[in-house]
């Protein structure tokens, strides 16, 4: 694939520079995604997580992609669907868990949700319920670093649903204004809520949209994690040498629905049937092979352990304690 | 003491703030090279260059959303809306982000965000200029809402405002903007708590509690009621929340009546909190408590009909009279 904004190739694993190091990191971050939303579903299913809850199955290589690119103290703003980049930043599994099952350890008390895990220590500037607003905060933790000159960059996650939201239009001529360190990355799904992407957007490619503001947009593969990290990083040491804003459009495919337990009627067999084979799991098992130093006995180590580590933190999830009543009036306001 | 406007006040708190803290950052449509609308932030580009005094395109969800986003991650950013009406415009980055992060996220952050805004009538600027919203905010648990009427409150309200670690709306008067009165000197660090009212006048007949602009309006009402030998205690609640109810059932305790004023409308309004409150606090009453705010209509342009509009000084001496008429 050609990437006319940064006028680079991205050939997939061995082209792109993937060390076995990245290459393993990249791999176990999708596995533990997969892996998590995998025990969320069951979970779910079984009634022990209330609410409700979106899942990223299928579009893992968005999520590990992209934030291997970040240092810990870049910040990542995300979206409803938000399991994935919070992992893949660097949340805790556990605390992650703890928040689904509505548990006080949970990132949020136990008070936020599935839509409000953050961890604002490890930069997750938090899971959000309103489309859009992720870029406009994102922005907003982009204008923090520049005002105190900090050599950190934020990705803004959004889905092309979003991209209709007068705030992406806001937050993108903002960003470029003010040339502001953020990649404003799209997860375009091929789903808004109950609808697929023409009905959201004009366009083929949310990309194109980056024209308008004057900075590089990129369509990539979001299939391929290897292919969507070295696009990622192109746009990420490129704002922190002060470059500016970025677009990277991920075109990737959400296998379950909108919202588990969605009955998905949207959706047509050849919908049901790519949900079967749009992998970037499976893909990068392949491409794995043309990465030098990289056993593919390894991949089978890295995956298990990615499952174990998932599969405890479920585990201690489920056994803790609701928040105690104190906890339905406390953090509404901080001291003065 | 030193003479100073309403407007200048402002000005001067946030000049102080910035000077303070560094933290603390201007954003908002035309606040930077030339100095606001209103003259309200002449100068503070000039001293504070342009990293810290960002004009914002007209984009009020997306850069109220950003400096949502710059108080999670380490600035104190004060953000202007131009008119009070605007702010319809980010009611999602105020209501659903600042206000609700903090206690979604676990207590992991504060949102130390100033938003100031002028609202309010008496200017003819018709019904998309002259709204007074502060019930709204109020009605959001995690926002405060202040709505100073005097220049030395503005100067002490938005300077605690500032230093506050939660959101905070500032409901300025665009009517009181050349409004004139004593603030401490330069040097002085003028602080007002938040949820603190102030006792404008004394009295014992009746407590007129007036917001905002209807501040004047009740003193205004207390001089003509004086001279007919009614004393008349004017109360400025000057947070609307958190909202000092101690001073207003005290007050009410020794008078016996009360009168609410607000130009917002009465309908789920400032007065139908305040005097469900004192019913519920079993205060006995002399007379039933009135209300007097504008109809339950939109702000029209029109100068004749404006006038009816906003509570007048007759008005609500008119009120205080009835009240006062034995049963």
């Amino acid at each position: 694939m050609k990437s006319r904004a940064f006028n680079v190739s991205v050939p997939g694993a061995q082209g792109a520079g993937i060390s076995a190091d990245v290459a393993r990191r990249l791999f176990r971050t999708m596995c533990e995604i997969r892996r998590f939303e995998e025990v969320a579903s069951e979970r779910y299913k079984l009634g022990e997580l209330p609410g409700f809850i979106h899942l990223s199955l299928g579009q893992e290589a968005c999520a590990a992609g992209a934030c291997a690119t970040l240092e810990r103290g870049d910040y990542i703003t995300s979206t409803h669907r938000g399991h994935g980049h919070c992992l893949a930043k660097g949340a805790d599994p556990a605390r992650m868990m703890a928040e689904l099952f509505a548990k006080a350890q949970g990132y949020g008390k136990g008070r936020g949700g599935s839509m409000h895990i953050a961890d604002v220590a490890a930069g997750v500037l938090g899971a959000n319920g309103i489309v859009g607003q992720s870029m406009g905060l994102g922005i907003g933790a982009a204008l923090s670093l520049q005002v105190q000159g900090r050599n950190n960059v934020v990705i803004a996650f959004f889905g092309e649903g979003a991209s209709g939201a007068g705030i992406a239009h806001e937050a993108m001529n903002m960003a470029a204004i003010w040339k502001l360190p953020i990649i404003f990355f799209c997860e375009a799904n091929a789903f808004a809520e109950l609808s697929p992407f023409g009905t959201h957007v004009s366009v083929p490619d949310v990309a194109q949209r980056a024209a308008a503001y004057g900075f590089p947009g990129i369509t990539v593969d979001g299939e391929d994690v290897f292919a969507v990290y070295a696009t990622v990083r192109q746009a990420v040491e490129r704002a922190r040498r002060g470059g500016g804003p970025a677009l990277v459009e991920a075109k990737t495919f959400r296998w379950h629905g909108h919202y588990e337990g969605d009955p998905q009627n949207y959706k047509s067999d050849a919908d049901h049937a790519k949900a079967q084979t749009f992998d970037p799991i499976s893909l990068a098992r392949q491409q794995a092979a043309d990465v030098p130093g990289l056993k593919a006995h390894e991949l089978d180590d890295i995956e298990s352990k990615a499952r174990g580590r998932i599969d405890a933190a479920a585990a201690w999830a489920a056994g803790l304690q609701s928040p105690p009543a104190s906890a339905l009036t406390e953090d509404v306001y901080a001291e003065a | 003491m030193a003479k100073t406007k309403y407007y200048q006040a402002l000005t001067r708190a946030l000049r102080e703030e910035m000077q303070r803290d560094e933290r603390v950052i201007l954003m908002g449509e035309d606040v930077g090279e030339s100095g606001g609308i209103f003259a309200q932030t002449r100068g503070l580009y000039a001293t504070f260059g342009a990293n810290r005094v960002r004009d914002t395109p007209i984009a009020e969800n997306g850069f109220v959303s950003a400096a949502v986003g710059a108080a999670m991650t380490g600035l104190r950013p004060v953000v202007e809306i131009g008119f009070e009406d605007f702010v319809t415009a980010c009611m999602d980055p105020l209501v659903n982000q600042a206000a609700k992060l903090r206690y979604m996220l676990g207590g992991q952050v504060g949102i130390p965000l100033l938003l100031y805004t002028f609202g309010g009538g008496g200017v003819n600027a018709g019904p998309q200029h002259s709204q007074s919203l502060a019930a709204w905010f109020a009605h959001v648990p995690g926002l405060k809402v202040i709505q100073p009427s005097t220049p030395t409150d503005v100067l002490g309200l938005v300077k605690s405002g500032i230093r506050d670690d939660n959101p905070v709306i500032c409901l300025l008067s665009k009517k009181l903007i050349g409004s004139a009165g004593d603030v401490p000197d330069l040097g002085t660090d003028h602080l007002v708590p938040l949820g603190k009212a102030d006792v404008k006048r004394a009295g014992h007949d009746v407590t007129l509690l007036c917001a905002g602009q209807m501040v004047q309006a009740g003193l205004k009402a207390a001089s003509l009621l004086a001279e007919e030998g009614i004393e008349a205690e004017v109360i400025d609640p000057r947070s609307i929340s958190p909202l000092d109810m101690e001073t207003v059932l005290a007050s009410v305790l020794r008078t016996g009546r009360l009168c609410v004023v607000h130009e917002a409308h009465g309908f789920f309004g400032l007065g139908a909190e305040v005097i469900a409150s004192v019913c519920e606090a079993g205060v006995p009453l002399k007379a039933p408590p009135r209300r007097v705010t504008p109809p339950f209509a939109p702000s029209p342009f029109t100068p004749s009909l404006e006038a009816l509009y906003l509570p007048s000084p007759e008005r609500i001496a008119q009120t205080v009279r009835a009240m006062l008429e034995p049963a």
